[in-house]
């Protein structure tokens, strides 16, 4: 049920998910990996192609919020956590531009 | 009886009554909790000075004639993921070891409005990804009827502090079985409502479409109680039903005319230890004795299977891993060391590597495992071989479950494979761990309510727990029929060796 | 410089990005404001704090659905919450709630003026609602500050299709939406304040001889003013041009899409390095939040609270008011302003005499203070009152402004604003016929060119008009003044 999963396909999923790697794990990993994901395969046997996927158990639909403004947090109380700052901003190395 | 032996809900009607002080049962439990909990490791953090001004509120009202809560004056524990805005919240993760929340989750405010007395943070499996509370950062906790066992998970801190009488009622929380499976490990009632009925407003987030807080308690009107107090819409979850809670207190002690009790042929294998098997088809008879009608029920996708190598194989927990997995690893993904939490010490090259290193520093193997395997599944290419494929089984299993409630009003089944097993005995491979989720899964795949409760103990001492499912927002009958067998089986109020009066502390 | 014998067309799409005008952000409720100071206005929700909830905000949807509706889209039964993940540090979950396959508008388009009297159908693709992201501030130079403020404002995602040719149409597109999104109140598209931004998406098709020749399609990321809407689109039309002639392997199928970014400083999109995963952003649906049902209640009542759009407004004034196009073009560029008009008018007003009321004083006080016309503050009674007082002569045009002025800053009835300001024009035959009498025999050269009915008549008797008023201090009823003018000279050829 395993399937053949590289070490650098767990480097490539380490990478998007952010984590860094023990180099001296990904070979276990891959191994764990295949496992988990073999038994993912699992599913294949199952003949879906009638069904709707299933997000949410109970259906609702919606739901919002009114307009209306409620207190902030200020400045210090956001940033209270943070690991580091820059006066009233949180502080990261140097990024290029906004996201958006 | 002593102050000890009151559930929480005679714990409350003591206090109101003014025969006991709440600053009195605080005092009582912090110092059970100072004596005992060294052993059993179930709390992350204790505030006693917190506690004993919230008992002193109590008592005070008590004394000028203010009306009381109901659970005024009575200590409970809350899972170590459910956000409080005093002490920390740190999920038993590094990555949040250092995170002192604003805010409070809204479980935690109807818990305080009732008058509760919160003595601290349970420890849990680290983001509540386990199923023995041995993925904790900070050290596992040990099942209070045998130390080198383990309590369960994830909400094994909850489940064991009750337990071992540290506190008469803990919240958990429940994704895949993690407040129903360390109950039936620890011989105490663990509820999980349907999915949406207690808000999620507050629950640091692992399998958002899954997750629901609930109590694990003494018994089941404790279980009532709690959830009465707990549950409820919630404007600022998005999720909550808008549906009233129902008084679940009321006609608990009279039994259920004509119950139908479904037993679902696919969960009773040679996938269940025999001993547990057996147990349960006791509970079924006593049941049928009171009068409740057995009927063999289906749930196909549900099915349990095992190979030729003797590993279980189940459509269900390749589902809810697949789901689970994928919603965590994109809730975990804040965790950056940016805003809050853990940041690497080392100077990081670049944005990437403040990234890379503090998420590898922060998030124990497990919950690496899970964040990748979840990115892996949502990534460009997978998402309908894995995800897509997954939420379609989920509506299959959800079906066989609405089928199987046309012919039954609550399913009775197994909670877990084995009784409490020890520690370091399942963690080699992660699969095998897993696979203990077998018969709780589906439930949170389907939003059905949950209750695990005792049935009984093993020939080694071990609590066996068993489970009550039923259709969506049948609380109330859940717990009627939960109490029904409290009764006529005079099985409640376990008490292991080590909480009994006289008892090693 | 194009070789002769190439036929080169440029197709752009455009991307905008509209910060809808709701007084709280998407999903939380703190203030959706620019300008304060950083941080001021998060809470754990939009910092993403954990164990938060998002909740939707209402007016944000139907906000949204308005600007879909006007510009003509399908509005779906069924539209859902998707999360768009990415590491960055300006976005605190390091995933976007936004849509991906189901968005709340699909299918419509815009009919943009053109300068020179045409339109150009441009089509919209879909508009979709996201939350927006905070600010990365690079002000030091060894590392990056991250304000949240703007993290989680509820932004407007409008797609169009690659349908203009041309600089000068990608701009009016812009305009033009620019004035929709105003007139309907859902954003005050202030390119300041950053509220609209511009992805335009970029290629050539080229003809030679019997082949066609495709570049890539690069898309510029963020651009947050007209001008630099402007300089990249022709800069990359340029560019991609030059690039092709020199390269045979610039071609789409080759190469696909791209993103460039673009040089503020130096007027020229810039290459940007392509991140691995650019693209893998893992849609998938969001657990936290419900799907929107749009029934035909609800449709129908946001497509009610349209009401008349600036084109259609713009036409029915040249053709109803009789007003030039630039007058209707100056009425219609928001709603309350011609509302205003209109309103005067239904009072029994002239709507030349509103306008050119509104045109003239409320203009200019709306372009000192910034504002619209109708948000200077003169109400459809005030308007109606002048224009009415100004068609009877009971004041002139000149001392309808200072009343204008004096209205503005202190409020009032007109009527009773003239009399303080003694502004009323005098209708007292003695008092007229007397200025009449001294302007005539104080000025006896123009009175003959009245009587002689010579060319020099009509300015003559201007001039002579102007000596009455002079004596009058301006309040001389200028009718009854002419009709005097009249009966002693004689009538004038006119």
């Amino acid at each position: 049920m395993s399937k053949d999963i590289q070490a650098d396909l767990v480097r490539h999923i380490a990478r998007l998910s952010r984590i860094a790697l023990d180099e001296s794990r990904a070979d276990e990993l891959a191994r764990q990996f295949a496992d988990i994901l073999g038994y993912f395969d699992k599913l294949q046997e199952l003949d879906t192609s009638d069904v709707q996927p299933l997000v949410h158990p109970m259906e609702l639909s919606n739901v919002f919020g009114a307009d209306d403004p409620h207190a902030s947090l200020t400045p210090e109380e956001a940033l209270a956590n943070a690991p580091q700052r820059d006066g009233d901003f949180y502080r990261v190395p140097k990024v290029i531009g906004d996201s958006l | 009886m002593s102050l000890e032996d009151l559930s929480a809900m005679e714990l409350a009607g003591a206090v109101a009554a003014g025969k006991v002080g709440a600053v009195e049962a605080a005092r009582h439990y912090l110092d059970v909790i100072q004596r005992r909990d060294g052993q059993v490791h179930a709390f992350n953090q204790v505030h006693p000075e917190r506690a004993l001004e919230r008992a002193a509120a109590v008592d005070a009202d008590r004394a000028a004639g203010r009306g009381l809560g109901p659970l005024a004056g009575v200590p409970v524990g809350v899972k170590d993921n459910i956000v409080t805005d005093f002490g920390l919240t740190t999920c038993s993760s590094r990555m949040l070891a250092p995170f002192h929340s604003p805010y409070r989750a809204t479980v935690v405010d109807r818990l305080e409005q009732a008058g509760a007395v919160i003595v601290g943070k349970t420890n849990l499996d680290e983001f509540a990804m386990g199923s023995s509370t041995e993925n904790s950062a900070f050290g596992p906790t040990r099942n209070p009827w045998d130390l080198q066992r383990v309590p369960g998970g994830s909400s094994g801190g909850s489940a064991a502090a009750v337990a071992a009488y540290e506190v008469p009622a803990a919240l958990g929380s429940d994704t895949g079985g993690s407040i129903r499976q360390p109950a039936a490990f620890c011989g105490v009632v663990g509820f999980k409502p349907t999915y949406g009925r207690v808000s999620r407003f507050g629950l640091v987030a692992y399998g958002s479409s899954l997750d629901q807080i609930g109590p694990l308690a003494r018994d089941v009107a404790d279980a009532a109680l709690l959830t009465r107090i707990i549950a409820g819409h919630d404007p600022r979850d998005s999720t909550s039903l808008d549906v009233p809670v129902e008084d679940y207190l009321a006609d608990l002690e009279k039994p259920l005319e004509g119950l139908r009790i479904g037993l679902p042929r696919e969960f009773y294998t040679q996938a269940l230890d025999a001993e547990i098997a057996q147990t349960l088809r006791q509970a079924a008879r006593t049941y049928e004795s009171r009068g409740a009608r057995l009927v063999e029920v289906r749930l196909p996708h549900s099915r349990i299977d095992v190979d030729a190598q003797g590993q279980l194989s189940s459509y269900a927990v390749a589902c809810y891993y697949i789901v689970a997995m994928a919603e965590a690893s994109s809730n975990l993904a804040r965790y950056d060391g940016v805003h809050y939490g853990h940041r690497t010490p080392q100077e990081p090259q670049d944005i990437i590597d403040l990234y890379c290193r503090s998420r590898a520093e922060g998030f124990g193997p497990e919950v690496q495992r899970r964040v990748m395997l979840g990115t892996y599944t949502l990534s460009a290419g997978y998402y309908d071989a894995y995800y897509n494929k997954a939420l379609k089984v989920r509506r299959l299993i959800k079906n066989d479950f609405d089928r199987a409630f046309e012919q039954a009003d609550v399913l009775l089944c197994p909670v877990a494979p084995t009784t409490a097993f020890r520690l370091g005995e399942k963690t080699a491979d992660p699969l095998t761990m897993y696979l203990e989720d077998i018969y709780t899964i589906s439930v949170n795949l389907a939003g059905l309510p949950g209750l695990s409760l005792p049935a009984g103990l093993s020939k080694t001492s071990l609590p066996i727990g068993m489970q009550l499912i039923g259709p969506v927002c049948s609380e109330h009958r859940l717990l009627r029929a939960g109490r029904m067998y409290e009764l006529a089986s005079g099985v409640r109020r376990l008490r292991p060796e080590m909480a009994k009066k006289g008892g090693r502390p | 410089m194009i070789q002769t014998g190439d036929l080169v067309t440029a197709l752009v799409g455009l991307e905008i990005h509209v910060e809808l005008d709701t007084a709280t952000k998407m999903f939380c409720r703190c203030l959706n404001r620019f300008g304060d100071p950083p941080n001021t206005h998060t809470c754990p929700v939009c910092i993403g704090m954990p164990g938060v909830l998002p909740v939707m905000n209402r007016r944000a949807v139907e906000l949204a659905m308005k600007v879909g509706l006007a510009l003509d889209c399908e509005a779906p039964a069924f539209t859902k919450w998707d999360r768009k993940g990415y590491y960055y540090p300006d976005l605190p979950k390091n995933y976007q709630i936004s849509q991906y396959d189901l968005p709340l508008s699909i299918h419509g388009h815009l009919d943009v003026p053109l300068g020179d009297g045409q339109t150009k159908r441009v089509r919209i693709l879909r508009a979709h609602l996201e939350e927006d992201a905070g600010k990365n501030i690079h002000e030091h130079p060894a590392h990056t500050a991250v304000d949240l403020n703007r993290a989680g404002v509820p932004l407007l995602e409008i797609v169009s299709q690659p349908d203009m040719n041309s600089v000068e149409e990608v701009a009016a597109y812009a305009r033009a939406m620019q004035r929709l999104v105003r007139w309907l109140g859902a954003s005050q598209a202030n390119m300041q304040m950053g509220h609209m931004r511009f992805e335009p998406n970029i290629n050539l098709h080229i003809r030679r001889g019997q082949q066609l020749f495709k570049t890539p399609i690069v898309e510029v990321k963020n651009l947050n003013s007209f001008r630099a809407l402007e300089t990249a689109v022709a800069f990359e039309i340029e560019r991609q041009y030059e690039q092709w002639l020199e390269d045979n392997d610039y071609i789409l199928e080759k190469l696909g899409k791209q993103n460039r970014g673009f040089d503020d400083q130096r007027g020229v999109t810039v290459f940007q390095r392509e991140k691995e995963e650019a693209h893998d952003y893992r849609y998938f649906p969001d657990p936290d939040l419900a799907p929107v049902v749009v029934d035909d209640t609800w449709r129908d009542s946001v497509r009610a609270s349209i009401g008349e759009l600036p084109l259609a407004r713009r036409r029915r004034y040249m053709q109803a008011y009789n007003l030039s196009f630039k007058e209707a073009d100056a009425l219609t560029q928001d709603a309350p302003t011609g509302n205003l008009l209109d309103e005067a008018v239904k009072l029994g007003a002239d709507a030349k005499r509103c306008t050119n009321i509104l045109l003239g004083k409320v203009a200019a006080v709306a372009n000192e203070r910034g504002c619209s016309i109708a948000e200077v503050g003169v109400t459809a009674a005030q308007l109606a009152e002048l224009a009415k007082m100004v068609e009877l002569g009971e004041i002139t045009a000149g001392a309808s402004t200072r009343i204008v002025a004096r209205a503005i800053e202190v409020g009032g009835d007109p009527r009773v604003l003239a009399e303080q300001e003694g502004l009323l024009a005098v209708t007292d035959s003695t008092a007229l016929e007397r200025w009449v009498d001294q302007a005539i025999t104080a000025n006896p050269q123009a009175v003959a060119e009245v009587l002689s009915g010579g060319k020099k008549q009509k300015k003559a008797f201007g001039f002579l008009m102007g000596q009455v008023m002079k004596l009058s201090g301006g309040a001389a009823a200028p009718a009854q003044v002419q009709e005097l003018f009249a009966r002693k000279l004689g009538p004038l050829a006119r």
